[in-house]
């Protein structure tokens, strides 16, 4: 595999760092007038999306990691597994973890298309549309023609993901939410 | 919507930027026009160059190397009896590229005749006054910079790292904890002396000074060594570091030996990032915001 020096680090660049494939978010060069230079990268670690900052003497490299993102269909699970298909006319399934899932979990329905995370082929992160319409399976009764107050009660969705939605809102109702953070946007439209 | 075109050929600077560099040329200019400093014009090209590990020349096959700073050959002037002597243009350094570096930059570098590196230290301050406006400057210890700096931030491999390495990144961090305002760092660590003399009431700390403003490194000057035997000795440890570290060794400079045989008069000097003063002059945070074409456009 490449290696990528820190000279030539730019966002975007998939490398590994402590044994995790990593995406380059920023690199400044800092070096005083006479004296060694380095690197300070800010990184995201794709396995866990926490962001990471490192210092590097400059001219350290890293190796590139093989990471790529699939749109996938998300088929469904086996008590184990996650299971996918690629949706370019392959079929070709792939089975994600438990940790590749993680809080993607609230959100997957089947036949829906998720950005699937690859490193050396193996999912490790699921990414739901920013956006999605899924049903109100559990919520307390509505209250009629109260469009326009401002409380809230908790609804849970047919994925499993509990959002807080007003008070009009029925079981049965379809939803759109945004999914990074889980707040509901609207009755999904034509329901 | 402007689109971006496919051949990235304009300038990143604007015609803004143009004028105020041209502003300030001709501002340092009249200043030392004025205080009777001699324009003078060395070469861009030089058979040697410098040996300081952490300064990286770019070579130009058959002939020598791109000047990383025009010191050596300005020494060489004032050894042949040059009066006090300034020059602005162009020096290029391998390598240093990002928000604050471009490996082609604009340099002003002057020597006082019969200086010290106090002294340079106020005329430094009236020529940035000069061009940035009036505004007080403070003078602070190169050890008072370093126990500023924070906690280290969490480095890469950080065992592979020499005790030097780790002191020039606390001294980086350090100036960013610095509060704004213009700081002249003095008392280097007579290790860090590179081209100045040792002070003489305390051999520990070089006669070197550098002048930071709101956290950018802009100039740095010393009370310059005359000693041929001890420049002559610097060389060759350069030299052995370089060699350890796996880098190029560039021959020393024997024109600037021989010239300092012959008498190099007493003097002080700096070297000043012109790009960086204009970029405090416009308040930009980005070094292409002042150069017209950076590297990736050149």
């Amino acid at each position: 595999m490449a290696s990528y020096s820190t000279n030539e680090f730019k966002a975007g660049m998939k490398v590994l760092l402590e044994g995790e494939p990593c995406a380059i978010l920023e690199n400044e060069y800092v070096k005083p007038g006479k004296g060694q230079a380095f690197n300070r990268v800010r990184l995201r670690n794709l396995k866990t999306g926490r962001v990471w900052e490192r210092t590097f003497k400059s001219g350290e490299s890293l190796e590139a990691a093989d990471v790529m993102d699939l749109d996938m269909e998300y088929l469904y699970e086996d008590g184990e597994f996650w299971h996918f298909m690629k949706v370019d006319g392959s079929y070709e399934q792939l089975v994600a973890p438990a940790s590749a899932v993680a809080d993607a979990r609230q959100w997957l329905k089947e036949q829906e298309t998720y950005q699937v995370t690859l490193w050396n082929d193996a999912p490790i992160a699921v990414w739901p549309p920013n956006f999605l319409e899924l049903e109100v399976v559990e919520t307390d009764p509505g209250i009629r023609g109260d469009t326009a107050q401002g409380g809230t009660k908790p609804a849970t969705l047919s994925t499993g993901a509990v959002v807080k939605v007003p008070l009009f809102i029925e079981t049965g109702d379809k939803l759109r939410v945004d999914t990074r953070t889980g707040e509901y946007v609207s009755r999904a439209k034509g329901d | 919507m402007t689109r971006e075109p496919a051949v990235d050929w304009a300038p990143t600077c604007s015609l803004d930027a143009l004028v105020a560099r041209a502003d300030t040329l001709a501002a340092v200019r009249a200043f030392f026009r004025e205080r009777g400093v001699l324009e003078v014009q060395t070469g861009v090209i030089g058979t040697a160059t410098v040996t300081e590990p952490a300064v990286e020349s770019i070579a130009v096959p058959g002939l020598g190397y791109l000047q990383t700073s025009p010191e050596y050959q300005m020494k060489r002037l004032l050894a042949a009896g040059a009066p006090s002597i300034y020059q602005l243009g162009p020096v290029f350094r391998a390598g240093e590229a990002g928000r604050r570096h471009n490996p082609e930059f604009t340099m002003l570098e002057w020597y006082r005749l019969g200086w010290d590196d106090l002294r340079l230290i106020d005329e430094v301050a009236a020529l940035v006054a000069a061009v940035l406006g009036p505004a007080p400057h403070r003078l602070i210890r190169y050890a008072d910079v370093v126990a500023r700096a924070p906690v280290l931030p969490d480095v890469h491999d950080r065992a592979a790292l020499t005790a030097r390495e780790l002191l020039d990144l606390r001294f980086s961090l350090g100036l960013d904890a610095l509060p704004p305002g213009r700081w002249f760092v003095i008392d280097y660590p007579a290790d860090q002396a590179a081209l100045a003399r040792l002070r003489a009431d305390d051999p520990t700390v070089a006669a070197r000074f550098e002048l930071v403003i709101d956290g950018l490194e802009i100039a740095n000057g010393y009370h310059e060594l005359t000693d041929a035997a001890e420049q002559r000795r610097r060389f060759e440890t350069d030299r052995a570091a370089r060699r350890t570290a796996g880098q190029h060794v560039p021959a020393p400079d024997a024109r600037l030996l021989a010239a300092l045989d012959h008498g190099l008069p007493a003097c002080a000097g700096v070297a000043l990032g012109f790009d960086r003063l204009l970029m405090l002059k416009l308040g930009v945070r980005d070094i292409r915001a002042v150069i017209p074409f950076p590297i990736d456009r050149a």
